[in-house]
């Protein structure tokens, strides 16, 4: 194996290990900190090793051993032990001991671990883009370089971040439990929140000249998917990976052959991924299946879900996408439900049923440079005939995005309305 | 991106139509299906009936000709896929080394073409994005 190919194994192998390898460990020393270093410094001793030995038949009882080797030694070179490290290395040599067989033990409990790790990851002691680096970090198995690149920081922004984050949990004692029942559903949002962050980033970037960056869509639904089958009682899990899956689905379609966006009533279906719209819609049928009413994400599952069964804008069901926005504005009532709320009752009434909507948002602070709301109005009030208004509703959207692409396509659409040409929208 | 991990199962070309998986293989078979579905890779997979049962339509001289299988010509044929979404082609390979392959199977490993790998000339051949229509 030359060097070149043996890196690239390695680092397979660190994607397929690492979350279930930190997540042992961290079981062990009871801190994702030091659990992390221990992993990396398997890592390491791979790197060093593997080209020249070859990749170990079973790689990730290797670094699973190497690693454990590691706290060990460390322990025992430390010769001033602290209470914490004394207690570890307790726990460590018992740990020996109690589980001969490492590879068994490691099956059995590995889901409730890679569980703990990312509850404790997604902790709302934590900042969300600090829950976002760490979960990506220690779950996806990405690196700090390729998180720094996805995100567009530099890398020792993110390097920062992850170790303040870990910091953070250590001074904080979270403990590397599953949260118990009473506060079980609050610490499982965060964990949703954060995986829907880091889709919602690749989905429709906030910031570069990118419109979409796939790769970060598919590590969340990777997360979503892995997450499922942790936790396959909770319907919100599986009502996220039936969002994620179905707006996934339409990644083909949502760029132009030059890298414009394309809005969803303009995309070409034929280009929709009809695996993952069929995935989306068994996730969304488990989490009907598990309980009603309906979450925040099932509920916007559903909503996607209308669009995915119809072949055609016209053919939408705007009747029911209005129901379930009436029911996704009682469970999570928020101005940007509000404004996505206004967009289907114009489809489903009219422009001006839509503008009624939007137009009690004008005032909402927390919309103010939000330039999906001017958009939408100037959406409406094109169609209503409203030029010069729609005009100026346009550029002041293409002002607020800080997306390049998308100016863009704002002001082509302010030059077309001002001229009498064409208008679409993109309903969410 | 994606991968399909296409199986070709020793002896499958000259497998009797009807001829199915040994139970203890399936069981294994479906602890690993569960592993890549646990790890949150796998998006689809399926067996095929042997080749035997199945029919070739052969494209030659401008007119499709039909022969029932089983292939005399054939030594390699497939089995099954499974169709996975990973970083890399390393970590496909690294998952197709995990499966619990009978000996002399074979896994062949093919990255799924993306509308992004095509040429814009390409991607307005596979058909007029409404954009492109107006």
């Amino acid at each position: 194996m030359t060097a070149p190919d043996a890196h690239s194994a390695i680092d397979a192998v660190w994607r397929i290990e690492s979350a279930r390898l930190i997540a042992g460990l961290a079981r062990m020393v009871r801190d994702v900190g030091i659990a992390e270093d221990l992993a990396q410094d398997a890592l390491v001793a791979a790197l060093e090793q593997w080209p020249t030995s070859g990749i170990p038949e079973n790689p990730g009882a290797w670094l699973m051993g190497t690693a454990k080797h590691r706290a060990i030694d460390l322990m025992r070179r430390d010769k001033m032990l602290d209470r914490k490290h004394a207690e570890l290395g307790v726990h460590l040599q018992a740990e020996e001991m109690a589980v001969p067989n490492l590879e068994a033990a490691l099956d059995d409990d590995i889901g409730d671990d890679l569980l703990r790790l990312i509850f404790t990851a997604c902790h709302p002691v934590l900042a969300a883009e600090a829950r976002v680096a760490l979960t990506l970090r220690l779950l996806g198995g990405l690196t700090t370089e390729e998180i720094a690149r996805a995100f567009l920081a530099p890398v020792p922004t993110i390097q920062q971040r992850i170790v303040r984050a870990k910091r953070t949990l250590r001074e904080a004692r979270v403990p590397f439990e599953v949260p118990r029942e009473a506060e079980r559903a609050g610490r499982l949002s965060s964990v949703l929140e954060v995986v829907y962050l880091i889709f919602n980033e690749g989905y429709t970037a906030t910031a570069g000249d990118d419109w979409v960056r796939p790769a970060l869509c598919e590590d969340a639904l990777r997360l979503g998917r892995i997450l499922a089958e942790l936790a396959p009682q909770e319907p919100e899990v599986h009502g996220l990976v039936a969002l994620m899956e179905i707006q996934a689905s339409r990644l083909p379609a949502r760029i132009g052959p030059s890298g414009e966006p394309i809005l969803l009533l303009d995309q070409d279906r034929a280009r929709w991924d009809r695996l993952l719209i069929r995935r989306g819609l068994a996730a969304l049928e488990r989490a009907e299946q598990l309980g009603s009413p309906l979450g925040r994400y099932a509920l916007q599952a559903a909503i996607a879900a209308c669009h995915a069964r119809a072949t055609s804008g016209e053919e939408t069901d705007w009747t029911r996408i209005t129901a379930l926005y009436d029911a996704l504005a009682q469970v999570e009532p928020s101005p940007v439900v509000e404004l996505n709320r206004a967009v289907a009752y114009a489809m489903a009434f009219g422009p001006a049923a839509g503008l009624e909507i939007a137009d009690a948002l004008v005032k909402e602070p927390s919309l103010r440079s939000y330039h999906l709301l001017p958009a939408v109005r100037g959406d409406f009030l094109a169609k209503l005939g409203r030029r010069e208004e729609a005009r100026a509703e346009f550029e002041r959207a293409a002002a607020l995005t800080r997306n390049a692409r998308e100016r863009t396509l704002l002001l082509g659409r302010a030059a077309a309305v001002a001229t009498g040409t064409a208008n679409q929208d993109d309903p969410q | 991106m994606r991968f399909m991990m296409l199986v070709i199962p020793k002896g499958y070309a000259s497998a009797a139509p009807g001829t199915l998986p040994d139970p203890k293989l399936v069981e294994r078979m479906s602890k690993y299906n569960q592993s890549l579905t646990n790890a949150g890779v796998l998006l689809a997979l399926d067996g095929l009936h042997p080749p035997s049962a199945g029919a070739r339509v052969r494209f030659a001289g401008g007119k499709p000709a039909v022969t029932d299988g089983p292939f005399a010509e054939a030594k390699e044929v497939l089995g099954g896929y499974w169709m996975i979404q990973v970083k890399s082609k390393a970590e496909a390979i690294e998952w197709a080394k995990r499966a619990p392959m009978p000996d002399g199977d074979v896994i062949e490993i093919r990255q799924v073409q993306e509308m992004a790998d095509f040429t814009p000339e390409i991607q307005k051949a596979a058909g007029p994005t409404r954009l492109g229509a107006q």
